[in-house]
């Protein structure tokens, strides 16, 4: 954490977006995070992909739960709503903001305490009811505010600093996510933007429920020799599967792409998705073989990166309820309280 | 990139950008800390070790620091420091414990300096504290030269200038003044041991139109007419007068006519306004008192009648880019234009002028008349003689007669003690020395102060146009000279980094709110420059390129150009690979950092 207030003046050439906005301009009140915190390099990256995307900081809703990564949505989009919300309850409150106005862009942060131990039941639920929204998950193996006792992500035989082994096997988000029905899910590492980045602004504009299990080292307490989420360890143990680039319409393509290791997704906005395989007999729209290759790596003690698997066609939980396109905030109250004639007609269509 | 050298000397001097611009290389944000703190007396020292003349140059300086100043580039409008120094100057205390002991025992040779002009002076407060005996003689009948005679008092009291001056006289020079030398040779028979030539460029320019003789008695030259002023020869002028020329000189001619009675000013300049040489503070002053400025004439034709001056006929020219991209002026075909006057001042310039040197004593001169010097040791082609100041290589300014006189000193002292001028010439160097005081504690205060430029207040200015001995900027008082001190960036606190603790975790790059920090695969420097966090177009700002970091082979780029030395990248690096570290450039200077070489 830092004392000093990082000041207002920027870059002179830093860029406007289309909105007349810079990067800074998404960024919220300085980090209280310890110094070299994953998380941050985390909000930096989603200060980035929003800016570059140029989309309203009116328009968001942040919402989280406790722990490092659940402070997190105070230090970017600081003209954006939010709610830091109970242990492990972020699902419940998005799933209500996000029932309530479906024109907001929802971004829920949370950390592997948060969504694997006390919030895994959650966690769960909103995978299935594929609320539309981008899910972080800072995931560092350790419980950072309680100093450093192992979390359930984190690996059987790593160790804590002192050189103690963790005796339980972890959870990988990614299985369960894949597993339960999400439509978009990605690992990638903090300390990686050129990755991060684009498959943050992909999330944000997919529709469905987009999760991204970011591994985000603890560098208090979980950064050592034995752990398995060191900076180092990851460094040397991971490695992408596909890339994601988000084209839009504007952009210029500059680099030249293997056609047959790329393949064009079209996005809701106009824009498109251009998914890079480095790995050729990959197929992130394979929701079973995605499963497989990313448990077979993780006996292997690897981390594959990148986006794991996509559905373009995914529907979100406004389709599959067929509510309202206008958010409620906007209907009047004649429409929100249609009165006892129209409770009669509902209750007689039930009996 | 080659990984940088940051042992070299020149590559954090070069970041203090004012510093670096400075021909004395004063350490700016250093004074600038202590008035920060309100050490009024070391921050004038720390000026005076390098500058010599803090309370004149706080008022008079040229300011090559201001432009250069970081905050043009990261805002708008550099820290006043020029200003700051006449802060330190104002309020100072006791200098008296701090000034160097000057041996009673002297130590055998004897120096002569020709001319008490800026240059001669610090010389001599270079050579004294090493038990040199010293004789100055000037033509004047006082010390230091155009500080005295060009720079009218209200723009430089009376007393400002005495106490810088007398304090380095006091020290032990035997001053010869109203000695007008006529004669290098009988100065080389007198056999001291060595020489130092400080007669600045005592010859203002003339113009030869048609015209010109018949009106002579109308028409002054511009440093001239100024001494004449200055040693109260001259106490009034009257009627219309033009100033002719946009230098600063032409701009203290202006001021000075006004005040002296003129019935009205007018500065004609052959160029456009952008081009004038004059400070751009000194225009704005003269443009504030009244005084128009006439630009793109060029004069024709002085009119007479009879010998009686009625005034100038000028051409009208605009500036039109020539194929150099040099400027150039072309007629616009508009009419001339006539302006009525009585007095004319002429204040096109300046130039060396050493009639009094003997072209037969082994000490050479080029073809612009200039002597011919070895610029590392400013010694001419007579070893004994040694030059300084605009007498060296034409006109300049005070700043630069300090910044050749400590070189001069080093080379008479070396000279006179039978050692090499060039290999033994203590070189250049530079300290590193953490700043971090404790956990996110630093010994300078970081935080970044947006406040604009301060506006610095000016006496009342009919008070000030009807006496010349009224001093027109009356400088910050205590409390904006704290505020403007706030303003400076630190630059002499560096951002070092330490590859083998780096982990790479992006922290600084994050917080960097210049967008500084870039890790990235190396490559050639025009390609990097470009693929930065923020394209690095200033060239003239170096890249701060570290070696190959184990992890990802990359390297750590830093584009020094717009870095607030906020110190945040070292707060949040979790490693202290960045630390924050002052940077203390040894310029060497006799009794400074030459010591060694004084007692060897």
């Amino acid at each position: 954490m830092t004392f000093v207030a990082k000041p207002r003046t920027h870059h002179p050439l830093l860029q406007v977006n289309d909105l007349g906005l810079t990067r800074r301009d998404y960024e919220g009140s300085v980090s209280t995070l310890c110094a070299g915190c994953g998380h941050d390099s985390v909000s930096a990256a989603v200060v980035q992909a929003c800016a570059e995307l140029a989309l309203p900081p009116h328009k968001f809703a942040k919402v989280s739960g406790i722990g490092c990564s659940s402070k997190t949505p105070s230090y970017f989009l600081g003209n954006s709503h939010g709610f830091n919300s109970v242990h492990g309850r972020m699902p419940s409150v998005a799933t209500g903001a996000n029932l309530a106005n479906r024109e907001l862009y929802c971004i829920g942060v949370s950390g592997d305490g948060d969504s694997a131990s006390i919030g895994i039941g959650q966690f769960a639920h909103i995978v299935r009811r594929r609320i539309n929204m981008l899910y972080l998950v800072d995931n560092n193996g350790t419980y950072g505010l309680t100093k450093g006792q192992f979390s359930a992500t984190n690996d059987r035989g790593s160790t804590s600093k002192k050189g103690v082994p963790n005796l339980y096997e972890p959870i990988d988000m990614i299985s369960m996510a894949l597993q339960i029905g999400a439509s978009f899910v990605a690992r990638s590492f903090s300390g990686d933007k050129r990755q991060l980045v684009p498959l943050i602004k992909a999330g944000l504009l997919h529709e469905g429920f987009a999760f991204i299990d970011v591994i985000s080292p603890c560098v208090a307490f979980n950064n050592h020799n034995g752990s398995t989420k060191s900076y180092d360890y990851i460094r040397a143990h991971s490695g992408s599967v596909v890339d994601a680039d988000l084209i839009t319409p504007h952009d210029e393509i500059t680099v030249d792409y293997d056609p047959g290791a790329s393949e064009d997704v079209a996005m809701p906005d106009g824009s498109t998705l251009r998914l890079r395989k480095l790995a050729h007999d990959y197929n992130p729209h394979d929701r079973v073989q995605a499963l497989h290759y990313v448990q077979r790596a993780q006996e292997e003690g690897e981390f594959v990166t990148g986006l794991l698997y996509v559905d373009p066609t995914a529907s979100d939980c406004h389709e599959i309820l067929g509510t309202t396109e206008t958010p409620l905030n906007a209907l009047g109250e004649a429409e929100l309280c249609p009165g006892n004639a129209a409770l009669d007609g509902i209750n007689a269509s039930f009996r | 990139m080659k990984a940088t050298d940051i042992a070299d000397p020149d590559y954090f001097h070069k970041v203090v950008d004012c510093q670096w611009a400075c021909p004395a290389h004063t350490p700016v944000p250093e004074y600038i800390r202590l008035i920060a703190e309100e050490r009024y007396t070391e921050a004038y020292m720390i000026n005076w070790d390098s500058n010599v003349f803090p309370g004149i140059l706080g008022r008079t300086c040229d300011r090559p620091c201001e432009p250069a100043c970081r905050r043009v580039r990261t805002e708008e409008k550099p820290v006043a420091i020029c200003r700051l120094k006449r802060v330190a100057a104002d309020h100072k205390g006791d200098i008296a414990p701090y000034l160097p002991h000057v041996p009673r025992q002297k130590n055998g040779k004897r120096i002569a300096l020709l001319g008490a002009g800026p240059a001669s002076l610090a010389v001599a407060r270079d050579l004294l504290p090493f038990g040199y005996e010293i004789d100055m003689f000037d033509r004047d009948p006082a010390g230091g030269g155009m500080m005295r005679s060009q720079i009218p008092a209200f723009r430089l009291p009376a007393d400002v200038l005495e106490e810088e001056v007398d304090l380095i006289v006091n020290m032990g020079v035997n001053a010869t003044y109203g000695y007008e030398i006529t004669s290098m040779k009988e100065m080389l028979d007198m056999n001291y041991d060595a020489y130092f030539v400080g007669t600045g460029a005592p010859r203002g320019r003339d113009l030869d139109l048609p015209g010109r003789k018949e009106v002579d008695e109308h028409i002054s030259i511009g440093i001239d007419w100024l001494s004449s002023v200055a040693f109260g020869h001259t106490t009034s002028i009257s009627g219309k007068v033009i100033v002719m020329g946009g230098g600063n000189t032409a701009m203290d001619c202006c001021r000075t006519s006004q005040r002296l009675g003129a019935e009205r000013v007018t500065v004609v300049v052959r160029s456009g306004f952008e081009v004038m040489k004059a400070s751009e503070w000194e225009k704005e002053d003269a443009m504030a008192e009244g005084i128009p400025i006439i630009n793109n004439r060029p004069p024709k034709e002085f009119v007479h009648e009879n010998g009686k001056l009625k005034g100038i006929v000028f051409e009208c020219v605009k500036p039109v880019e020539g194929e150099n991209g040099r400027l150039k002026y072309v007629p616009t075909g508009e009419p001339d234009v006539f302006m009525e006057c009585d007095h004319v001042l002429m204040a096109i310039g300046q130039e060396n002028h050493c009639p009094w040197i003997e072209r037969d004593i082994g000490l050479e001169f080029d073809k612009w008349d200039c002597p011919i010097l070895d610029e590392d040791t400013l010694q001419s082609t007579n070893p004994k003689v040694f030059f300084g100041g605009d007498s060296a290589f034409g006109p300049e300014n005070i700043i630069w007669a300090s910044a050749h006189a400590h070189k001069a000193a080093i080379s008479m002292h070396l000279f006179c003690q039978g050692k090499d001028l060039k290999a033994d010439r203590p070189p250049e160097g530079v300290n590193l020395i953490s700043q971090k005081m404790g956990v996110h504690q630093w010994s300078y205060d970081a935080e970044h102060d947006p406040s604009a430029r301060f506006i610095v207040p000016h006496a009342n200015r009919t008070k000030s146009l009807d006496n010349i001995k009224i001093e027109v900027e009356l400088g910050f008082d205590k409390d904006l000279g704290l505020q403007e001190a706030q303003r400076c960036l630190n630059c002499d606190v560096q951002t070092v980094f330490t590859e083998k603790l780096c982990i790479e975790c992006d922290a600084c790059v994050d917080i960097c709110p210049m967008d500084c920090i870039t890790f990235t695969e190396n490559e050639e420097e025009e390609r990097l420059r470009a693929n930065l966090m923020a394209p690095a177009d200033n060239t003239e700002q170096d890249l701060y390129v570290s070696d190959i970091l184990a992890t990802t082979g990359r390297v750590m780029v830093k584009d020094e150009d717009v870095c607030l030395h906020c110190g945040l990248c070292a707060e949040r690096c979790p490693t202290n690979a960045w630390d924050m570290q002052k940077s203390i450039v040894h310029i060497p200077q006799l009794g400074s950092f030459a010591e060694p070489i004084a007692a060897g």
